[in-house]
């Protein structure tokens, strides 16, 4: 379903980010990308996210290469692909609907439509009471909870969630998991990033091991060796 | 996205909308580029009033300028409204008063009514010794010499005794010159301000939307398309030119009711408050014209900056 093919991202001679990264994602799976801080993570999540540009090779999205995708068509590949962050990224402005229900207004959906799904969605992340709240009368669990909310709101077939716990405590930490497992067992597709030892081996699911800009393991049930 | 297409009413409801709920939601750095919004069009409707002023002012000086040609006794009747029609006649000339020989008399006489010396030496005189007059004002002050050729060296130059545009002429070309060069002027500088304005609003715009520019690649992220990113702020720029226009009308009415009689002693020109009472909804026009462009292109361009891939 995703293709990284012989993928490299070099910034400057002495910063290679990515370096002839080869991988494969199936669907429904829930991978697991780990690796110390600069190991390539959040690159690999910008090049698919078609934030970035790779040096050498190709991402392809099913039979899309993300990078030949033009401006006007980027919108709607993005809303095939849920993401999620460490930093959340709520538009500080909007209310939780309103973050939520942004890119389905963009997207031309109707207004019940529109209600219904985040409703729907706000119910499955349990915030439903804090709808009409701007992001920073919220906490960090609910704001993550928020994020989630607005990446599965528009069903997408992958969600990419970008070290979603750095910022959050054990208790959320374990919820936020759970959440995505969750996600998973509905039918989308999960790409995870962290470093936290606890989260990888509680999952006991693929696990893919960043180094230097290289995969340098790939296991089916794997645990965080480092 | 396929049916996206048949919804532009919805999509224009939903981008006015956000764009409206962000004006509101922005609050200081809304009420700061409204600010520097109503500066900008307050610069622009003072230079519109100063251009009334100095156009007045300018058309009012030029308005004391003519030519008087000084007639010989011996021409007849006949012949000064021959010249009087030709001179008429001429495109260079906007007006003539003619003043005949006894009308002539009859002021001179008012004039020195109080000198006995003047009034009996006229007694004993008998005869009129004054020729008849003719005061010639050109459509512009650029003509005048034209004119003078005209009557110099005509067929009239036979009834004619003098004309006095030669002793005036260098004052009258000087005016000429200071008169076009304050036009000249005032246009330049209207245009370096009103320029100067426009930039710092621009600029202001354009820092509030930079200072969103982290928002706008979340708008990306999520997958929303570049023309519903663009839409509020475009919706936000407007707004903040409608307001700036009517508080800039607003802070013109106390001003030009103060000002007015000032102004009007000074350049003896309209009373601005009248001007403003009278030209309104035109004024107001300009401004709301000038402040929903400015705030338009502006946010549209900042925006712009962000949306590239």
């Amino acid at each position: 379903m995703i293709y990284f093919d012989h993928v490299s991202k070099v910034y400057s001679p002495t910063s290679v980010a990515l370096e002839g990264v080869n991988l494969t994602i199936e669907p429904k799976e829930f991978i697991s990308i780990v690796g110390q801080s600069g190991a390539g993570k959040t690159t690999l999540i910008k090049l698919l996210l078609g934030e970035d540009r790779p040096t050498a090779g190709k991402v392809f999205f099913e039979s899309i290469n993300v990078h030949e995708l033009s401006a006007k068509d980027l919108p709607a590949f993005r809303r095939r692909v849920g993401a999620v962050f460490q930093d959340f990224r709520l538009l500080p402005t909007k209310t939780a609907f309103e973050n939520i229900s942004f890119a389905m207004e963009s997207a031309g959906m109707s207004e019940e439509e529109i209600e219904a799904d985040v409703t729907q969605v706000l119910d499955l992340v349990g915030i439903v009471g804090k709808a009409w709240h701007f992001p920073h009368e919220l906490s960090g669990g609910e704001k993550q909870r928020v994020a989630i909310a607005r990446a599965i709101a528009m069903r997408p077939d992958v969600i990419i969630a970008d070290e979603p716990t750095g910022n959050l405590d054990p208790m959320n930490t374990f919820e936020i998991i759970k959440l995505l497992e969750k996600i998973n067992d509905l039918g989308s597709t999960v790409i995870l990033t962290t470093h936290n030892k606890d989260v990888i081996n509680g999952l006991n699911r693929r696990v893919v091991t960043l180094e230097g800009g290289r995969v340098v393991r790939d296991d089916k049930n794997g645990r965080y060796v480092l | 996205m396929e049916h996206s297409h048949n919804h532009t009413p919805t999509m224009l409801r939903r981008m006015v909308k956000n764009g409206i709920v962000a004006f509101w939601r922005n609050g200081w750095v809304t009420l700061a580029t409204i600010l520097i919004m109503v500066l900008t069009l307050f610069m622009a409707g003072s230079l519109l009033f100063s251009n009334v002023l100095l156009t007045s002012a300018l058309t009012n000086l030029e308005g004391k300028v003519d030519v008087s040609v000084y007639l010989k006794t011996s021409a007849d009747d006949k012949e000064i409204s021959n010249l009087v029609k030709s001179v008429s006649e001429l495109p260079e000339v906007g007006g003539v008063e003619y003043v005949s020989r006894d009308a002539a008399l009859a002021q001179f006489k008012e004039k020195h009514q109080d000198n006995s010396l003047i009034t009996r030496s006229l007694d004993e005189l008998g005869d009129n010794p004054l020729g008849a007059t003719l005061n010639i004002k050109a459509k512009d002050l650029s003509k005048y010499e034209a004119i003078s050729n005209f009557l110099e060296a005509g067929v009239f130059a036979s009834i004619i005794d003098r004309v006095n545009y030669r002793q005036n002429q260098l004052v009258i070309d000087r005016l000429s010159a200071i008169l076009q060069a304050s036009r000249r002027g005032g246009l330049g500088i209207s245009l370096v301000l009103a320029f100067i304005a426009a930039l710092v609003a621009f600029n202001t715009i354009r820092l509030a939307i930079y200072t969103n520019r982290e928002e706008i690649s979340i708008m990306r992220l999520v997958g929303a398309k570049n023309s519903y990113i663009q839409g509020p702020y475009i919706v936000e720029g407007i707004l903040h030119g409608i307001l700036a226009a009517v508080v800039a009308m607003v802070v013109f009415y106390p001003l030009t009711l103060w000002l007015g009689p000032k102004t009007e002693a000074f350049f003896g020109g309209p009373n601005l408050f009248d001007y403003y009472t009278a030209h309104f909804f035109s004024l107001f026009g300009i401004l709301l014209m000038v402040g929903v462009a400015l705030g338009a292109t502006s946010s549209w361009i900042a925006v712009k900056r962000y949306l590239k891939v």
